[in-house]
């Protein structure tokens, strides 16, 4: 039965869409190294349904959530995986910071990039009803304070981690940074005002941003956002200020792409490049990319090996900086 | 009363006649979901997700929200039954609920639990209802040192449970703490207790360890005994829910107590799995019968079903009024939310008043409709303990195997249960309690996170554990709890010596 | 300590079986070798208080009191009252489930969770006895089938698959 679909498609599809030298067989997981419900599983759901949707595939979809070990997890068990055309990982920066940080036994290198999406743009955030309305304000008021601001952010040794260190070190102001479990868990302490502020994507935010509870006070990105759409408060994304106009220069974005296990054929990887290069044309995706801030930026095959190779470079620089490489 | 005339008109979008089909479709699926260990109200939220991009967003939060309504009921069938928890929050449940089925009560077990649920889940609907906006506000208040305070709350108000060996208390409490800080430790990033093996990275998950340790120990412990189930064959008919409800009213101190915690519980993300526990210590402490807890007492079911109910449901509130998910099931619907360009927090009850009306009219439904499927299930499921061990014990074992696997996909978690399941036959028979040690899996290394965030904060002041009203209030509570036992006997004692003083009463573990 | 001390039961010979005593001693022999492990892992990453505790600090705390609890236990159990444990025609017929329970979990890797669950019942079933062979071969038929069509295709949970699924496309 499936055969036969499985053969009335390929004569079909033949005239309709170009032909590959490879289909999936059976339906496609994307494995998230996160919990449901943050960043990168609202990314990969959202791929699932307009992938669904449009006929992208001619098998389903399904999101696997591997959030142990900060994502940890979810690249073992790619790198196991290895030869499986039918895996795919959604990625962030922590497929290489997870990596350096823990020692863990994986690599990215072991799997198959097949493309990247977008960036992801990370924000200073203050309580909503905080004095300070400024990075510079934060800043003045951080100098006095006792005991130190509390910044929160999302795991340890990972990218909130960084952005507070980087922080501190350029301005001079000693702050605490507190590690939640989760993107959603910084953004109700930060809203009940427990931590001064939190470093977080657009999309962990956005509810306590148009809550009230939440707002920005920089941007960490060399450009303000495109987006001019009123999100808050008469507030659009390209209102937020970058933190370079208010003086300090370091800036951080974080790559959202999908890996395959290592040792797939290149028909295979093509069939996905394809994929996700029609999947990134589609409105569902463009209003994805405008409600969560990201920022358009897809490559894929050698641009994007680059850039996963600069990147990590980058990331290994900034941990030892920062002292997040295990000393032993 | 703007709100009521919006809460009718809620009704009557929900009363349409398909979004009453979602509904049901909704709550079966959910059941499905929920008396399956492994598959959960995120698993059945998750698949059908995609399947409602097509429906308008009312239709669609029914469809959803009604699984969660269905699993939350399902959760209890296969504690009482099999004294295999289909949910984490039903751990508590199987502590009484499965002795009573080995006694061949299991309609009046499963009525009892069915019946408490709908009370816990209805008082978190009330409380959405009426004080959505003042009670989000508190939930806001929760910082790391209140937290820790709630989990210690919780511990307190458990442990001290029966007059087992106090030292094998202690350790199984210890085996629980240990267990769960295996794996990566979310302050320090470090990975901890896993001395290189690559699938201990993930810890131990509770739900793989529960399976072992209650459900498939007891097959080895029925094998032992004789190969049968002792449940005793009950008669089975639809007159045990009128039986059943008729000895209800008497627990009213239990239910409000437990709607009471549960609610409280869900507000403050503390959740469903520490108010099932939270409610079933305080019911054991405080009822007359508490000595009889764990052998099958109808109190001892209804306490932590009420609270975990309680609990789940007021667990969206936060979500719905802050855009802040108390669960993970309530973190996918919030996903769902924003795919249909639906953003949660305060101005959801003001831009989409039909659409949050139309939700919380649907909560009163859904949880009717539930009750009313699965009462009329209840003789269903008791005849299961009719079918021969030959038969069920491979479907228990098989189940439970996949349970285990769709945790973590992994098929060491497999192995772990067998493990786990060893270990439960042994401890069992050597008389170590196994709460203790799952309530110290389940919230140790949260416990151990608000601590150290707490300490972060304060830059190493222990001082914030009385920082604040609230803070204080807990802890406060949490000592007069550990100490209830010694403190009730002092009592007692001061009150002159006229009762013969009960001597050993359940009294605190330390 | 003789691991099978079979406790004199003159009224039944069938009734022996491994002391408790000395199942008691084992288990605490286990947990101090756990203790142990807990205490040498949590002093090798640091379990001091550096501004606020380490990530050893909770698990050595939890370790001192789990090794003294464990060696509590152990002088216990030499205090303990003779007893047995369970007999062994009992621990057989625990064995017996236990046996292919391991071969399940075996057969998994290799051939995919549903043969192995048909194979399972099918070797257990006749072990515990009471049922006919028509019934045996249903419940290993049907049972691995359910399951396939609830998890694989209703729920889209992909268990592990074998030779067998790959040969219908799975």
């Amino acid at each position: 039965m499936k055969q036969l679909f499985a053969a009335a498609c390929a004569v079909a599809c033949v005239t309709a869409a170009p032909a590959y030298a490879w289909e999936p067989t059976k339906p496609i997981e994307i494995v998230v190294p996160f919990g449901p419900g943050g960043a990168s599983d609202q990314m990969a759901r959202t791929l699932q349904g307009l992938i669904q949707k449009h006929s992208l595939s001619p098998q389903p979809v399904i999101v696997v959530n591997k959030p142990a070990a900060a994502g940890g997890e979810a690249m073992m068990d790619i790198q196991k995986s290895a030869r499986d055309p039918h895996k795919l990982l959604t990625t962030s920066s922590g497929i290489y910071m997870t990596p350096l940080s823990t020692k863990m036994p994986v690599n990215w290198r072991d799997f198959t990039p097949v493309a990247m999406l977008a960036q992801d743009e990370f924000l200073i955030w203050a309580q909503g009803s905080a004095p300070y309305k400024t990075l510079t304000e934060f800043i003045e008021a951080a100098k006095t304070a006792s005991p130190p601001f509390k910044i929160g952010g999302a795991g340890s040794k990972r990218e909130d981690d960084l952005i507070t260190f980087a922080l501190g070190a350029e301005t001079g102001v000693k702050f605490a940074y507190i590690p939640y479990k989760s993107g959603g868990e910084t953004s109700t302490q930060l809203a009940g005002g427990h931590i001064q502020a939190s470093t977080g994507n657009p999309s962990e935010e956005i509810g306590s941003f148009k809550g009230g509870t939440a707002k920005p006070l920089c941007l960490l990105s060399e450009k303000r956002m495109r987006y001019t759409t009123k999100v808050a408060n008469d507030m659009s994304w390209s209102d937020v200020p970058t933190c370079g106009e208010q003086g300090v220069k370091f800036t951080y974005n974080m790559l959202r792409g999908i890996f395959m296990p290592g040792r797939v054929t290149p028909e295979q990887q093509a069939f996905y490049v394809d994929m996700f290069k029609k999947a990134v044309e589609t409105p569902e995706w463009k209003d994805y990319l405008e409600r969560s801030g990201l920022l358009p930026d897809f490559r894929d095959g050698k641009p994007f090996e680059e850039f996963l190779t600069a990147d990590e470079a980058k990331h290994k620089e900034l941990m030892g900086k920062a002292g997040f490489l295990p000393t032993n | 009363m703007d709100d009521f005339s919006a809460l009718l008109g809620g009704f009557q979008v929900a009363l349409s006649w398909h979004n009453v089909g979602f509904m049901i479709v909704g709550v079966l699926l959910g059941i499905v979901v929920g008396v399956l260990p492994g598959l959960g109200g995120p698993n059945g939220v998750a698949i059908l997700l995609p399947l409602t991009f097509g429906m308008d967003p009312t239709s669609a939060i029914i469809l959803l929200s009604s699984i969660y309504w269905g699993a939350l009921f399902g959760g209890a069938i296969t504690s009482i039954l099999f004294n295999i928890p289909g949910e984490a929050w039903s751990v508590a449940t199987t502590f009484d609920g499965y002795p009573m089925a080995q006694e061949g009560r299991a309609g009046e077990a499963l009525t009892a639990a069915f019946t408490a649920s709908f009370i816990g889940a209805i008082s978190g609907v009330l409380l959405i209802t009426f004080v959505a906006p003042l009670v989000a506000k508190f939930a806001l208040r929760f910082g790391p040192a209140e937290f820790f305070a709630v989990f210690l709350l919780t511990f307190c108000s458990f442990i001290g449970m029966g007059k087992d060996n106090r030292i094998k208390i202690l350790v199984s409490l210890c085996i629980g703490f240990l267990l769960a800080g295996v794996g990566m430790d979310t302050i320090s990033g470090d990975l901890r207790m896993t001395f290189d093996v690559a699938e201990l990275m993930r810890g131990f998950d509770f739900l793989v360890v529960v399976i072992g340790l209650f459900g498939v120990s007891e097959i080895f412990l029925t094998v032992e005994e004789g190969l049968a189930f002792k449940g005793k064959k009950a008669a089975i008919d639809l007159k045990v829910v009128l039986r059943t409800w008729a000895g209800l009213p008497r627990y009213w101190a239990t239910l409000i107590r437990s709607s009471i915690v549960g609610m409280w519980m869900g507000v403050t993300p503390g959740g469903a799995i520490a108010a099932s526990f939270m409610g079933y210590g305080l019911a054991k402490r405080f009822s007359k019968r508490g000595d009889n807890f764990g052998k099958g007492e109808i109190e001892g079911v209804l306490a932590p079903e009420t609270a975990a109910h309680a609990a789940g449901t007021a667990a969206l509130l936060p979500m719905l009024a802050l855009g802040i998910p108390g669960s993970a099931t309530a973190a996918v619907l919030l996903g769902g939310l924003m795919i249909w360009g639906l953003q949660p927090g305060p101005m959801l009850f003001v831009e989409q008043k039909d659409f949050v009306w139309g939700l919380i009219a649907s909560m009163y439904l859904g949880n009717v409709a539930g009750l009313l499927i699965v009462l009329a299930t209840v003789p269903l499921f008791a005849a299961i303990m009719r079918i021969p061990f030959a038969i069920v014990a491979p479907i228990i074992l098989v189940v439970c195997a996949i349970g285990a696997y769709t945790v973590g996909n992994s098929i060491f978690d497999i192995w772990l249960m067998l493990l786990f399941g060893v270990v439960g036959y042994v401890f069992k028979k050597l008389g170590f309690p196994l709460a203790p040690m799952v309530l110290a899996l389940v919230l140790g290394d949260r416990a151990e996170d608000a601590f150290r965030q707490a300490l972060l904060g304060s830059g190493g002041s222990l001082n914030v554990f009385w920082a604040n009203g609230l803070v204080t209030t807990l802890v406060v509570l949490s000592a007069i709890l550990l100490f209830w036992g010694p403190l009730s006997d002092l009592i007692g004692w001061a009150k002159g010596r006229g009762k013969s003083s009960g001597g050993a009463s359940p009294s605190a573990a330390r | 300590m003789s691991l099978s001390a079979d406790i004199e039961q003159p009224d039944d010979p069938g009734a022996r079986g491994p002391s408790k005593r000395a199942v008691e001693i084992v288990v605490s022999l286990i947990l101090i070798g756990l203790a142990a492990a807990v205490l040498y892992d949590s002093y090798g990453r640091g379990a001091g208080w550096n501004g606020g505790p380490e990530s050893g600090f909770f698990p050595a705390r939890v370790g001192w009191i789990f090794l003294a609890g464990s060696l509590f236990l152990l002088v216990q159990a030499f205090r303990e009252p003779p007893a047995i444990f369970a007999t062994w025609s009992q621990l057989l017929m625990v064995a017996k489930v236990f046996g292919p329970l391991a071969l399940f979990v075996v057969l998994v890797e290799p051939l995919g969770i549903y043969v192995a669950a048909a194979i399972f019942t099918a070797v257990f079933m006749p072990i515990v006895g009471g049922a006919r062979w028509h019934t045996i071969l249903l419940t290993s038929v049907l049972v691995p089938l359910v399951c396939f069509f609830v998890f694989e295709i209703e729920f889209l949970v992909p268990l592990p698959k074998g030779p067998l699924e790959a040969m219908f496309g799975y």
